[in-house]
Order: structure tokens, then C-alpha cells, then sequence
């Protein structure tokens, strides 16, 4: 009942002084040793000496995404896409934009530790380089190592030299959302493991089969930017606008994109397949109106349609699709196969095997590198109970973690952006990893730690790397590569090929276990990477544990996700508190309804319920994991459930979906506006008369368009602008008071049946209203107008009286109800310089990016020459997967920005209320299988 | 001796005989009256033929002052020293002065009204001649006093106070005039 | 001879005395001036100060950990920004409007039955003002800078915003309470000589003394007196209206459905009588028995101020007529649906208190016993204070919880400290008035030695 926020306890105040100490000696500026290169061609917004950006990549499950950091003084602040590299061009997801703050957490590992007491490296060096010796005379049979899946040639190649020590050495690879059965999938259909490119770009029908291509496929953000291209009406006729079939369990942005979307249960997808492949072969015409629609669509699309599967699904279903992709011709031209870039999992020796030898007690040494598996992996494997019978166990990694505190050693482990090392891209295109800044918490690199099995031999990240890509790139050009490598983010020609089309025929189906009857009555419990903490990685990371989850709009908890009509089944609401059980194991967890979700069955997002990672991350939701086996990684039937007659709040941001009959978001068939260009229009978009007369702005007139069609709801733009804009996160308690501080949010509203809703999703920043009402109820003039019509804030002059806020028709003012920036060294060493850290009273809000319009300015006056158009990015444009943001002069005639606002699209919320917005909205459009589906 | 009093004060029981003495003072030619009252009585000032007070000019002037002070601070400040586009409204949105003109209007000519009437009645002024008559307490709760001034032509100790007995007061006295040094 | 001289006086058409008993000059004076003077107070007097001086504590605890916390200690939230800070400043300036209507308009149309009240009917009005000025100050993000609203030339070389109604408050609230002040201290400078003259202990003595200024009663003296206090009670008259008038605009300026209606400033003037007379009452009929003032405030009182608060009630059920009529026949959805909500909403249950308070059980006034029941009309005048304060609850709070994009929607849940506040005020306000009781005369004697100069009396 009362608000108190946390007193600083004894631990808050150890951390702080541990991290004064951390950062005390020429901390935050400390430059890496060796010679790093800043980006080649500048980003528009990098005038300016104070930031410089550096290309590095950022890699999840081994997968490389391709970033400009930008660096204040030797401090990395802020992660941008790279445009040159495949996955990203240019943009990011949320996860990235989160990893800066990862750097910077003050709850990272500092120590080596001994059984969770400090020692030193030098210790643990003797005890290893004993046994060591031992294991050397053994072949090093005992010698095991388990990482993340791997996509690093450096790493690679160090690990040949550690195997040319110990000949019996074994490397384990573990990845809780792993690629396995992609791979197996592909080698059940071609003979090999392989890893599918999606050509998107040229797919006019996509069935998605469980497959979140959208937000969590390796390339996702390259993807959605290929998806989106696809829809545009006015670059795509009507006729050739994509349309997308989603079928999946849980809703994920992909099926909200959809233009056709089935709520399927995982376990039933295989069924779905197999109705689909026969229905194309057999020309059969199914009597489900979604298979149906689907197979008339595909089948009339050959070359230029294409199905995807989901990692979640077992092989037998990657391999139905590839083998309809092939019948339809499409393999070569939608989708391509290229070698996994994250290597085989059939070349490593499989995590099973490697639990099954430590409980044989056959395991000496076992280095565990960045990998938690106390915590994730599989609950049936008992790897936490096999980890005692291993005589030397070492951990390496970011936090002091649910493995770090099970094993013997503990190392700290450095941050990307502390080291340096190489990955591969999804399609296989290498980037070379370069530090922004020594470690901050005397981390040690990946190939450091791994360099601990190979005394007198050990392999440094910055000569390892450069040794790998001289034997790549031959001495004489060696150099100059190696610069422009480091320089443009990528290294040039090292895409993967794509396998010949003549080496993938596609085998026969194998007559593999039938899939189960959908009618089957047991109910599912399917489980799915979390939206914002992955796997429970990112868990600490505020950022993330805020930022609302798609299609949820819950920050701070998992839950136990499911249908209305499930619910009702269970007579159990929000909130109220589940017990699931799985056999012997149960789980408890509180209810959230999500409509659109598959009947008799229950999402668990993973990544609740860390045990230990940091003051943020702990105790936050329930870990799925205490119910995941190695058998059903994904989807199990026969889960039991019951309420238990608790409750749990959970905090939204977003109470209410439904838009009451208000249209905030207008969405139009692909037919309609084919029919009449002009469908988005409303009456009330007429210009209202004013008894004002119009303020005249005779230099820049900044203003935004965000296409409705383009957005996917995936929260990077939110995210971007809260690492720009030094946008302190508040907490459970005060998100549930409805206090969260995002200048940009999305919102997310659901139209029709609430079994199969149609979602949509808006951003929603400041208008920038020409006339803002909050600056009329302003006593101090603390919200005014600046001469280029952008409706600032000024901090220092703002008193708190919030009538502002009460008086914004679209709700984007944020108050500092209480001091909500949490001032630790490390986190101010973050926060960017060019923004005011807001004090406890006063109002914020979306203000364009001003500092980045400045920083334009300055450069364009220092060059004597006007902005040009695109010069400024905001935050939220720059993230933005698939370029739904667009922000310019709209007294440029030429501006991207106006041309935006020319499309017959375009409209303005709550016009009828005449504040005149700057920031637009164009219509989102639809394109369903028949007029009957549309809204 | 007539310097040395202020007047002399006849205490009567109640306002009728206060007024009709006040009348017959008039009317015999006395023309430096004082009359104490517990309250504001009936047709006393009539009775003094006191000039009407200047009260009511003085507080139209503070109004007026208030109110013009007023709309020219708003005027001047958000036209003239620091012009500032607020919600798109012109700088001299005159009709969204006129709250704080009309409270400020009112606010002078109040200020003025109590002003007026402290200075005009001399007031504060802690020590005066009058306090020092016998029973003067009494002006306050129940007593009517009848001041004849010494500074009045016809004024002379004995025969005023002879006179006044004549109109049947519950006494008559001497008020000494202030103690000067 | 003098018992058959002094007499009882009558308010204009009417029977019933507005000063019972036989009184003189003198033994009104008495009687008034010994409550302040001899200090005779029963148990009830101490019971209430001891509770008022508790609940002043916790208020000054409320606000010292607001200031040192922030207004976060409170429910408020986005996009419930203002609530009960706001809710107690419409309903305390309300509060204070029924003593300006006593002293000032009542005086202009000349009602005898207006002078042994007017005086604590001021000090009320001064009190709750006084606690209303309080709210909008607290409620700030960053109240240490509350000055920054007023005009002067400072070193950002920025003013006031002028077409913001918060700017209008400051100028409306403090014009209010000091031309409030002044009117009450001016009524009061007679008196204080009276004290001053009657005193027996030294401090009285010297403290009267200098607060009377002086005051020696002469003629020119009562005359300019009387042409102030007229003119003082002129300008209060308009005044009154305007303070709740721009009380309404801070509003009705704004956006929000529900709150952007031309109705606001008449509805809201007659809701501050409304709840103005309820407090009158509500603290009138403690007092009168606390004291013993019964012959002074008599039922003729008690029953006038019903019928006033009545008609005003009546004024407010009106408005809450219009507003419906104006949603339903206007043509704004938002409109339309912020008065559903009101009634049906997740706050619903409000708007039906609100109409049994404020419009159903005020009916009573209309029977003479319930009018001549004193115990009644207290039962009436508390609903009623607990009805407004819900009413402004309602229009400030259930608007705002429900505006325009369904995806801010919200809701809003008081905390301890948002109670601690209200109470506290409510404490802090008795307090005062119980010391202002003890210290200064509850009712005016100058005035009430006029009223009884109809009675001729004469005292030996």
C-alpha cells in the first residue's frame, strides 16, 4: 500500500562500492590495448567528435548480428545496426539494443572465484595446470569442454590446437533454443545437415508453420525487413502483395502479422504438414478453410511461395517442408541451403552423451564456457546432480550464475564488447568482434579461458584472430583487409554458397512416427524462447525485463499463457495461480489469457525464475526449465493443470485491447485500397477550422510517418529510445501503477472473435502537435514550442504539476513520480551525454531526438550546407527492423517524410480534436485469402 | 488651561441620548465634536454633518490600478519580453488574461479599501488623549462618550461642562490632553 | 423596568427569533468576550482539540515524507495524474465560499439573521482556504519551486504561462484568502478593542491592544468603517464567484471528456455553497452547544442556512441533469462515453453515492421538523460534505481513468498517504477553528450590540 522505493541496503551498498572501486581507475574511459577501427562510411547521425562508432557484432546462439556501437569518450552507449552486414542492414531487434546496459551491469561477475569465494586466476592456474599434466599423459581422455553454439573460425581453429594437445578431448556444444532439429530436419530430407536461407523478398506466399521468422529465427530482423518490403502498396501492386499464413500455439508477432492466422497447437503442426504436402500432391482440396486457402494459394504460386518451419518443430516437419518447398519448386528461388554456420551438431559430441559421462563419473575436467546449464538445461538430464561427480569443474561467464555457484571455479568472463574475436552471420558472412573498451570487471575473453587447457600455448584474442584471417587473407593484403574488415563490419565474400540445386533431391518421406490426431484430447504444454530475456540470459538486463512483451504487454514475469476458453475451462482469470504438472514435476504459475491462443494447451515462456544472475533479474516469473525435458525441448502432451487457488500480480502496460469503436488503428484489404486509394480516409481527417492563426516555420518543420503495414510489434524502437534517451526503467511495482517511463510505446489492440482476433500494433510517440494542448495548461512554460515546431520539454523549468499530462488526448507524457534513476557509476558511465538525466518531479517525453537533430545541425553549419534529407535518424527510425518510422523536414517537398504523408494512407490520430499532430500514421493493410476474412 | 485638556466628554447610557445631545451641541453652536460609540449608530455622522467619506474613490483607484496592472504584466511579458510559442496560441491571447486582470482588479481596490480607511482614521495609533478618560473603557461595550474639543471656539472648561451636564449625561469629565516628552 | 425594557428581535418575516433570550449591550458583550477572556471550557472542547492536534500530526508527517519521497508516495499514476490532492483543494475552496456568501452577500441584501454567524462563517472560509491553497502546492512534482507560477523577474528571465488556469488559481486562490483576511480582520478591530478594554490579565491586555490598533469607536471612524466594510463586501460578492469560476476552468479548459463543459463554473459555484453551507452547519451545530451559544445561533440559523443549502443542492442536481443532457445530445463519442462510464464504469458505485448524497437525501430540507431538528440537519450537512468530496473525486478521477486511446486506459487506487493527506487537512482545519474559537469572538459583539440596539436596551 505504500510506495516506499527500496532503501539502499547493506548489498546495494556493497555493489555500489564495489563498482566505485571497479570503475575508479580510469574505468570508464579505459581503452582497449590494441588498435580498433572506427566505422568507414558514417553513419548520417556520427557528426560530431564527441560519439564515434565502432563496428563490431553481437552474437545469440552463435549467431552473429552486425552493430555500430557508439562510443562517448571510450564509452559504449548505444548499439546501432550495421547496414552493411546481411542480418541487420542497419537495424536491430529489441535483444541487441539491450546488450549495451549487459555491458554495463553492475552485478556482473568480478572475481575469480573457489567455490563462490574470491581467489586468483593464478591459483586456479595451478590446480588446472596439476591436472592438466595428468590428463596429458591420458590423451586427455577427461578433458571435456561445453559451450553455446559456436560460429567462431577463431575458436574453431583454437580448438584444433587444443585437441592437437589432448587428442581425446571433447567439445560439447548446448543451446536451450537450439537448431538441432532444423539441421536433423534437413539431413532427414537432403542427406545432410543444412541451414535454410529465406528469401522473403521474393516470396509472394509464406506459410509459417510454428515459425517466428518475424522475432527469434536466426536473420529475423533481415527477414522482417525482406517481409515488409513485400507489402508496401505503394512500392508492391495489389496483385503482387504477399500474404501471410501463420500457424502457431502461442501468438508471436509473425502470426500477428499474418493474413491468414490459425491458433494450432505445436503438437498438431506436423498433422497440419502432412495435410498440406498431401493436399498439394494428391491435388485434394481440404475441408479446413485455412489448409484449403493455403494449398489453392501455394499451388498456384510454385517458384515464388514458401513454407517455413519453426526450430521448435521435430525434423520430421522441417523435412515435410523442404520436401514441398522442392515440389513446388521453390527451393532456389524463396529458399536456399547453405552449410550451418554454426557448424554441425553431428561434428560435436551431443550434450547427452556428456551428462551420461559425468554421472559415470568418467568426466576429470570439465571447463563450462559461457553456458548455464545448471539452470537450462534439460530437468530429466539431473546435470546439476551429475556436476558434483566431475573432480575439476570451471564456469566462465558474465554473472555469477546458477552454474557458477554449483561448480568448483568460477572465471569472469568478458562482454562482446570487451573482446575480441570473430562470428558468423546466419548466412554465414564473418564479422570480426573488436572491443569498444577493456574489460570493465577484469573479464577474461572466450579464447583466454579456453587458452587455460593449453599452457605455454595459449592463444590471444587479438593475435588469435589476426592469425586466423592472415592464413584467410595471404600477408600482403592481410592489412588492409584486416582494416577495412574491422572498418565496414563485415569480412567481404565470406556469405556461405548456397548449396547446388542438383545436391539437394529430397528424399521420400520416411514413414516416421505418425504425428499425433489433432482431435487428440491431451492437453500441450509448449514451450518458446521468452520475447525479451531469450532463455533467461538477458534476465538481468532492465531493459528487457521492462520492456513490455509483444502481443502480452507484460514486463517483470512469464507466465502461464492460454486461451480464453481454456481459462474459462479452468475457472481461473489473471492472475490467479496455476499448479502445471509434468509426470512427477510441477510448476507453479500464474495465469495470463492471451487471446489467439491454441485451445487445451499452455505457453511457458523460458528464461523465468533465475535463481541467481543479479539484483534485477532474480526471482522474476517461473522456470519452464523445471519442466523441460530432453525428449520434449518444446512441446509435451499430457500436462496436467489445476488452479491452486492463489494469485500472483503480474504488470501490463496496456490493461485494455479493445479499441472501443475509436479506430486508433485503421486497417484496409489490399482489395479495397485497390478499389478506392482513398479507403483509410475518414470525415474526420477534414482540416478542422481554427479560430488561431497558423504559426509560420520558415526553416526546418521536423515530423514523423509510421506505416501501421510495416510495423510488427516488436518493441525495438522502445527500446532504442530508452538507451538514447537515458530512460531509467521503474520496476514491477510501479509499471502495475501504470508508471513506466517509454517515450515510445506500442500499443496493441485486437479487433474480432477473441478466439481469433485480428492484432494490430502502434507506436505511439509524442504528436508534436502544432496545437499541443499540454503547452496551453502549462503554468511555467516548462512545454513550449521551438522554432521548428517541436514541442519540447524543459526539464529544469518543468515544477510537476502533470496537468500536461492530464491534457494529452494520446497519453505520452511520463512523470518522475519518485527518483527513479538509479545512480551507480557504472550506469551513469552509460547513459549518453548529449541527453539530461530527468531529477524526481518533473515530465519527459518524446522530443524527436532533439539532441540528434543538434548534432545534424552543427555538422551541416560546420560544413556550411543545409540537412539533408535522412541525415537525422531518431532513435526509434534507426532500430526499426523494417523501416515502419520515417522522420524528416516536412518543409523539404522532396523528404521521405512527405512523401509519407502524400500517400492517401496517411492519417493523424484523434484528428476530429484538431492539435494539428506532426507525427502521422499511415493505414495498415491487409491481404486475406477472400473477402470474407477481411475487417 | 484650555491647551492643557484635550475637551471635555459627557458619557450617555445610550444612542438616542448620545444623538440628541450630539443635535443640541450642533445646534448651540458647537462645532468641534467627538462622538465614541460601541457600534456604528444610526444617523450619528448625519447628526456630526461629517462630509461623506472619501473611502469608495479611493478603492475605485486601486481597482483600477490592480486591474490595468494586471492585463499590462500579462500583455508585456508574453508579447513584448518573451514572446514564446505556447499550443499554437497567439502571443496576446487577450481573452485568457482577463481571469488574472479581474482577480488582481479586485485584489487593489480590497487592498485599497483597508488601506484607505487605516490612514484615513489615523490608524494604527496605540496611545491617545481619549483612553485616559475615567469609565472610557466602557466606549467599547456600552457607553455612548460626547467630546466637545478644547480647540473648539466656543470651548471653555467650566461652561462646556455645565452645558453638558444640562443634557443629562451619566457624567461628565475632563480629558487631559496628551502627555507631551 | 430594564428586563421588560430589553427585547427579543426577529428576522424579517419570520417568527422565529435570531436572538433568543433577553440581552443588553452589555451582556451580549459579556457573554461573547468571556468565552474568549475567561477561558471556561468544557471536556468537549479538549476531546476536540486533542483529536484535531493528533490528525495535524499526521498530516505534517504526510507531507514531510512527501516532500522528502515525492508525490510517487501517492496513487497517483498515467494517466490518473491528479486525484486526491486536487479532489480536496476543489472541495476546501468550496468549503470556503459559504462564509464569504454569509458575511459579504447576505450583508448586501441586508439579513439580520447573517450576524451572529458571519464571524465564523469568515474564519471557516479563511481555515479551509487556507488548506486548499496547501493542495495544488503539495501535489507538485517539485513543490520547492511552487513560486515559480507567480511573476517576478527572475534570473531564466521566464514568466508565468498566462493561458494556463493553474496561473489563474494562484491569482484566484490568494486574491481570495487575503481579501478574506482583510474583510475579517476589519470586522473584527471593534471587537478586538472590546477585548482589549474588558481584559483583565496583562497579555490580553497588550495582545488585544495591538491588535485593535487602536480603535477608539469615533464617529468618522464608524463612518469610514461602514463604507469599507460595504465596499469590502461588494467586491467579496464577485470575487466568491470568480475564485470557483476558475476553480471549474482548470477543467473545463482541458481536453478531457468529462471535464471540457461549459456548465463548470455556474455548477461549480453552486456545488462550493452546496458543500459551503454543509461545513457551516456541520461545524455551527457542535458549536453552538460547546459554547452555549444557542441563544445567538438559533434554530432560525440552523434553518435558514438548510434553505440555502437546499436551493443550492437544487442548482447542483440541475447540473448534473445538464451534463447528462449534454452528453447524450451532443454529438462527441468521447463525451458520450465518459458519462456511460461514469455511471457504469469500474467507478460506477461513485456516481450513485454522489446522487444519494447530493441530490436524494438533501431533500429532506424541505420538512419544517427536519429543518427545526438540529441533530438532522447535522446527519444532512455531514452526507453532504462526504457527497461533494465524492463528486469532485468523481470528476476529476473517473474522467481521467477513461480518456481517449483505449490502450492508456487505467485506473487509480489511493494509498495511506493519499488518506493520510485528506484527514489530515480535515485535523488541521478543526484545529484552527477550535483555537480561533478560544482566542478570538465567535461572534461579532459590534454587530450584535446594532442587532440589539432594536431592542432598546439599557443597562444601570
Amino acid at each position: 500500500m505504500l510506495d516506499v522505493p527500496p532503501l539502499i541496503d547493506r548489498r546495494a551498498f556493497m555493489k555500489l562500492m564495489s563498482a566505485a572501486l571497479a570503475l575508479s581507475g580510469a574505468a570508464c574511459s579505459r581503452k582497449p590495448l590494441e588498435p580498433i577501427v572506427p566505422y568507414a562510411r558514417a553513419p548520417e547521425m556520427q557528426h560530431g567528435e564527441a560519439a564515434l562508432f565502432f563496428a563490431t557484432a553481437l552474437t545469440r546462439g552463435g549467431y552473429a548480428h552486425g552493430v555500430l556501437v557508439e562510443s562517448h569518450q571510450g564509452r559504449p552507449t548505444k548499439i546501432e545496426g550495421n547496414p552493411f552486414h546481411p542480418a541487420s542492414l542497419g537495424s536491430t531487434g529489441p535483444l541487441e539494443q539491450g546488450r549495451v546496459l549487459e555491458l554495463w551491469d553492475p552485478d556482473r561477475s568480478r572475481a575469480v572465484l573457489m567455490h563462490e569465494t574470491v581467489s586468483s586466476l593464478q591459483t586456479l592456474q595451478a590446480e588446472l595446470g596439476a591436472r592438466l599434466a595428468v590428463l596429458k599423459k591420458m590423451q586427455g581422455a577427461g578433458l571435456h569442454v561445453l559451450t553455446g553454439a559456436m560460429s567462431s573460425p577463431t575458436f574453431q581453429r583454437q580448438w584444433q590446437g587444443v585437441r592437437a594437445m589432448y587428442p581425446d578431448a571433447r567439445l560439447h556444444h548446448y543451446e536451450p533454443v537450439s537448431r538441432d532439429s532444423v539441421h536433423a530436419g534437413a539431413r532427414e530430407a537432403f542427406g545432410r545437415a543444412l541451414e535454410p536461407i529465406f528469401h522473403f523478398d521474393r516470396a509472394r506466399i509464406v506459410v509459417a508453420l510454428d515459425a517466428d521468422f518475424l522475432g527469434s529465427l536466426p536473420g529475423h530482423v533481415r527477414y522482417a525487413r525482406d517481409f515488409a518490403s513485400q507489402r508496401r502498396p505503394e512500392s508492391v501492386p495489389a496483385a503482387r502483395m504477399s500474404r501471410l499464413y501463420a500457424a502457431e500455439c502461442m501468438p508471436t508477432i509473425t502470426g500477428a502479422a499474418a493474413d491468414e492466422r490459425r491458433a494450432t497447437r505445436a503438437g498438431d503442426i506436423e498433422a497440419l504438414a502432412r495435410q498440406i504436402e498431401s493436399a498439394l500432391s494428391f491435388r485434394s482440396r481440404s475441408s479446413d478453410r485455412w489448409i484449403a486457402a493455403a494449398v489453392s494459394d501455394l499451388s498456384v504460386h510454385r517458384g515464388e511461395s514458401l513454407v517455413v518451419v519453426g526450430e521448435g518443430q521435430p525434423p520430421a516437419v522441417h523435412a515435410i517442408a523442404h520436401r514441398i518447398n522442392q515440389q513446388l519448386g521453390n527451393v532456389g528461388r524463396t529458399v536456399d541451403f547453405i552449410v550451418p554456420p554454426i557448424g554441425d551438431p553431428s561434428d560435436g559430441d551431443s550434450f547427452a552423451d556428456l551428462v551420461r559421462a559425468m554421472q559415470a563419473g568418467q568426466i576429470d575436467t570439465l571447463l563450462i564456457l559461457d553456458s548455464n546449464p545448471v539452470y537450462d538445461a534439460p530437468i530429466d538430464l539431473g546435470f546439476g546432480a551429475a556436476l558434483s561427480r566431475v573432480k575439476l569443474s570451471l564456469h566462465a561467464g558474465l554473472y555469477v550464475d546458477e552454474t557458477a555457484r554449483a561448480v568448483r571455479w568460477h572465471v569472469p568472463l568478458a562482454h562482446e564488447l570487451e573482446q575480441w574475436s570473430d562470428a558468423r552471420a546466419f548466412d554465414g558472412t564473418v564479422t570480426i568482434q573488436q572491443p569498444l573498451i577493456a574489460p570493465l570487471y577484469g573479464g577474461h575473453d572466450r579464447h583466454e579461458v579456453l587458452s587455460l587447457l593449453t599452457p605455454g600455448a595459449e592463444l590471444r584474442g587479438y593475435s588469435g584472430v589476426r592469425e586466423t584471417w592472415q592464413a584467410e587473407f595471404g600477408v600482403d593484403a592481410f592489412e588492409s583487409r584486416w582494416q577495412e574488415s574491422l572498418r565496414s563490419g563485415v569480412v567481404a565474400g565470406t556469405a556461405a554458397a548456397f548449396e547446388s540445386l542438383s545436391s539437394l533431391e529430397a528424399r521420400p518421406a520416411t514413414r516416421g512416427a505418425v504425428a499425433r490426431s489433432p482431435e487428440s484430447n491431451e492437453l500441450e504444454l509448449h514451450f518458446a524462447p521468452d520475447p525479451t530475456v531469450w532463455d533467461g540470459r538477458y534476465a538481468n538486463v532492465a531493459w528487457l525485463q521492462e520492456l513490455p512483451k509483444p502481443l502480452t504487454q507484460l514486463t517483470w514475469d512469464n507466465a502461464a499463457f492460454m486461451s480464453l476458453r481454456m481459462a474459462q475451462s479452468l475457472k481461473v482469470t489473471n492472475e490467479d495461480v496455476v499448479e502445471i504438472a509434468v509426470g512427477d514435476r510441477t510448476v507453479e504459475a500464474p495465469v495470463w489469457i492471451v487471446p489467439g491462443h491454441a485451445d487445451r494447451a499452455v505457453t511457458l515462456h523460458l528464461g523465468g525464475g533465475r535463481r541467481s544472475c543479479g539484483e534485477v533479474g532474480e526471482r522474476r516469473g517461473v522456470d519452464a526449465y523445471a519442466l523441460r525435458t530432453l525428449a520434449a525441448p518444446c512441446f509435451l502432451s499430457g500436462m496436467r493443470i489445476q488452479s491452486v487457488g492463489k494469485r500472483f500480480p503480474l504488470a501490463t502496460v496496456q490493461p485494455h485491447h479493445r479499441m472501443e469503436g475509436r479506430e486508433p488503428v485503421r486497417t484496409v484489404s489490399v482489395r479495397e485500397l485497390a478499389r478506392n486509394p482513398h479507403a483509410a480516409k475518414r470525415d474526420s481527417d477534414a482540416r478542422h477550422p481554427s479560430l488561431y492563426p497558423d504559426y509560420q516555420y520558415n526553416g526546418h518543420a521536423w515530423g514523423m510517418s509510421i506505416d501501421l503495414n510495416a510495423c510488427i510489434g516488436c518493441g525495438a524502437c522502445t527500446i532504442a529510445c530508452q538507451a538514447e534517451n537515458n530512460i531509467p526503467t521503474v520496476g514491477k511495482e510501479e509499471v502495475r501503477r501504470g508508471r513506466e517511463m517509454h517515450w515510445i510505446r506500442v500499443d496493441r489492440y485486437e479487433a474480432g472473435a477473441l478466439d481469433a482476433p485480428r492484432t494490430a500494433f502502434q507506436p505511439v510517440p509524442c504528436m508534436q502537435c502544432e496545437r499541443a494542448p499540454c503547452e496551453v495548461v502549462c503554468p511555467v512554460e516548462a512545454s513550449v514550442h521551438d522554432a521548428e515546431g517541436i514541442n519540447v520539454q524543459v526539464y529544469n523549468r518543468c515544477v510537476g504539476t502533470r496537468f500536461c499530462s492530464n491534457n494529452c488526448p494520446y497519453k505520452v507524457r511520463r512523470f518522475n513520480f519518485l527518483s527513479y534513476v538509479r545512480d551507480e557509476p557504472s550506469l551513469n558511465a552509460q547513459r549518453n551525454p548529449e541527453v539530461t538525466v530527468r531529477m524526481r518531479g518533473v515530465m519527459e517525453k518524446c522530443n524527436y531526438c532533439l539532441q540528434r537533430i543538434v548534432r545534424a545541425r552543427i555538422a551541416s553549419e560546420r560544413e556550411n550546407r543545409p540537412i539533408q534529407d535522412g541525415e537525422v535518424l531518431t532513435a526509434c527510425q534507426a532500430a526499426c527492423p523494417t523501416q515502419a518510422i520515417v522522420f524528416g523536414d516536412l518543409n523539404d517537398p522532396k523528404s521521405a517524410v512527405r512523401e509519407a504523408k502524400n500517400s492517401p494512407r496517411d492519417y493523424v490520430l484523434l484528428g476530429e480534436l484538431n492539435t494539428r499532430p506532426r507525427t502521422s500514421y499511415l493505414a495498415k493493410v491487409t491481404n486475406p485469402h477472400d473477402e470474407s476474412t477481411e475487417s | 488651561m484650555s491647551a492643557a485638556c484635550y475637551g471635555v466628554m459627557a458619557e450617555f447610557g445610550s444612542a438616542e441620548a448620545l444623538l440628541s445631545a450630539v443635535r443640541a451641541a450642533r445646534e448651540s453652536g458647537y462645532r468641534r465634536l467627538e462622538a465614541y460609540t460601541p457600534f456604528s449608530v444610526e444617523g450619528l455622522a448625519e447628526a456630526l454633518e461629517l462630509p461623506p467619506s472619501r473611502i469608495p474613490l479611493i478603492t475605485l483607484i486601486g481597482g483600477i490600478v490592480g486591474g490595468a496592472g494586471a492585463f499590462f504584466l500579462q500583455w508585456y511579458t508574453a508579447v513584448i519580453d518573451y514572446p514564446i510559442n505556447s499550443g499554437g496560441r497567439p502571443l496576446n491571447s487577450w481573452p485568457m488574461f482577463i481571469p488574472a486582470t479581474f482577480e488582481l482588479a479586485v485584489l487593489g481596490a480590497a487592498l485599497a479599501a483597508f488601506g484607505g480607511l487605516l490612514v484615513l482614521n489615523g490608524l494604527p495609533r496605540l496611545r491617545h488623549s481619549v483612553f485616559d478618560t475615567p469609565d472610557f473603557d466602557m466606549a467599547s461595550r456600552n457607553r455612548f462618550f460626547l467630546c466637545v474639543r478644547s480647540s473648539d471656539a466656543q470651548f471653555d472648561v467650566a461652561r462646556t461642562s455645565e452645558w453638558l451636564r444640562e443634557l443629562g449625561p451619566l457624567r461628565v469629565v475632563t480629558t487631559p490632553a496628551e502627555a507631551h516628552g | 423596568m430594564s428586563a421588560e425594557a430589553a427585547g427579543v428581535v426577529r428576522g424579517a418575516g419570520s417568527t422565529a427569533p435570531v436572538l433568543a433570550g433577553r440581552y443588553s449591550y452589555g451582556s451580549i458583550t459579556d457573554k461573547i468576550a468571556d468565552i474568549v477572556l475567561e477561558h471556561r471550557s468544557g471536556p468537549a472542547f479538549w476531546i476536540a482539540l486533542g483529536i484535531a492536534a493528533a490528525f495535524t500530526l499526521l498530516f505534517l508527517v504526510a507531507v514531510t515524507y512527501l516532500f522528502v519521497t515525492g508525490v510517487g508516495i501517492w496513487g497517483v499514476d498515467q494517466p490518473v495524474a491528479w486525484a486526491f490532492a486536487l479532489t480536496n483543494f476543489v472541495w476546501w475552496v468550496g468549503i470556503g465560499h459559504a462564509g464569504t456568501f454569509i458575511s459579504a452577500i447576505l450583508l448586501l441584501v441586508r439579513q439580520k439573521w447573517r450576524t451572529s454567524i458571519n464571524r465564523f462563517a469568515e474564519a471557516m472560509t479563511i481555515f479551509a482556504v487556507a488548506m486548499a491553497g496547501l493542495m495544488p502546492i503539495l501535489h507538485l512534482g517539485r513543490p520547492w519551486f511552487f513560486y515559480w507560477l507567480i511573476p517576478y523577474p527572475d534570473v531564466m528571465n521566464v514568466w508565468p504561462q498566462w493561458r494556463s488556469p493553474l496561473v489563474w488559481d494562484i491569482f484566484a486562490i490568494s486574491t481570495y484568502i487575503i481579501v478574506s483576511i482583510l474583510f475579517w480582520y476589519m470586522g473584527l478591530m471593534p471587537d478586538l478593542a472590546t477585548l482589549r478594554d474588558r481584559a483583565r490579565k496583562r497579555w490580553q491586555q497588550v495582545t488585544y491592544g495591538l491588535l485593535a490598533l487602536g480603535w477608539r469607536g469615533e464617529a468618522r471612524h464608524w463612518q469610514r468603517f461602514d463604507s469599507a466594510y460595504l465596499l469590502m463586501a461588494g467586491l467579496a460578492t464577485p470575487l466568491v464567484i470568480s475564485v470557483h469560476s476558475v476553480v471549474s476552468l482548470d477543467f473545463a479548459i482541458g481536453n478531457v471528456p468529462g471535464w471540457h463543459s461549459t456548465i463548470f463554473p455556474p455548477y461549480f459555484v453552486a456545488g462550493a455553497l452546496f458543500s459551503g453551507f454543509a461545513m457551516a452547519l456541520t461545524i455551527a451545530i457542535p458549536m453552538r452547544s460547546i459554547f452555549s451559544l444557542q441563544d445567538f445561533i438559533t434554530p432560525k440559523h440552523l434553518s435558514n442556512m438548510a434553505k440555502v443549502m437546499l436551493a443550492c443542492g437544487l442548482i447542483v442536481t440541475y447540473s448534473y441533469a445538464v451534463e447528462l443532457f449534454d452528453a447524450a445530445y451532443g454529438d462527441d463519442p468521447y463525451e458520450k462515453f465518459a458519462m456511460t462510464n461514469r455511471m457504469f464504469g469500474p467507478y460506477g458505485w461513485i456516481y450513485w453515492t454522489v446522487l444519494l448524497c447530493n441530490v436524494a437525501i438533501p431533500q429532506l430540507i424541505w420538512s419544517g421538523r427536519v429543518r427545526n431538528s438540529p441533530g438532522a440537519l447535522l446527519a444532512i450537512a455531514i452526507v453532504i460534505n462526504i457527497g461533494m468530496w465524492l463528486e469532485r473525486f468523481m470528476i476529476i478521477v473517473v474522467s481521467l481513468h477513461r480518456d481517449f486511446l483505449p490502450s492508456s486506459w487505467g485506473s487509480f487506487v489511493p494509498t495511506f498517504w493519499d488518506w493520510a493527506t485528506l484527514f489530515g487537512s480535515l485535523g488541521t482545519f478543526a484545529l484552527f477553528f477550535l483555537l480561533f474559537v478560544r482566542f478570538l469572538p465567535a461572534i461579532s459583539m459590534s454587530e450584535m450590540r446594532r442587532l440589539n440596539e432594536e431592542a432598546r436596551g439599557i443597562d444601570r
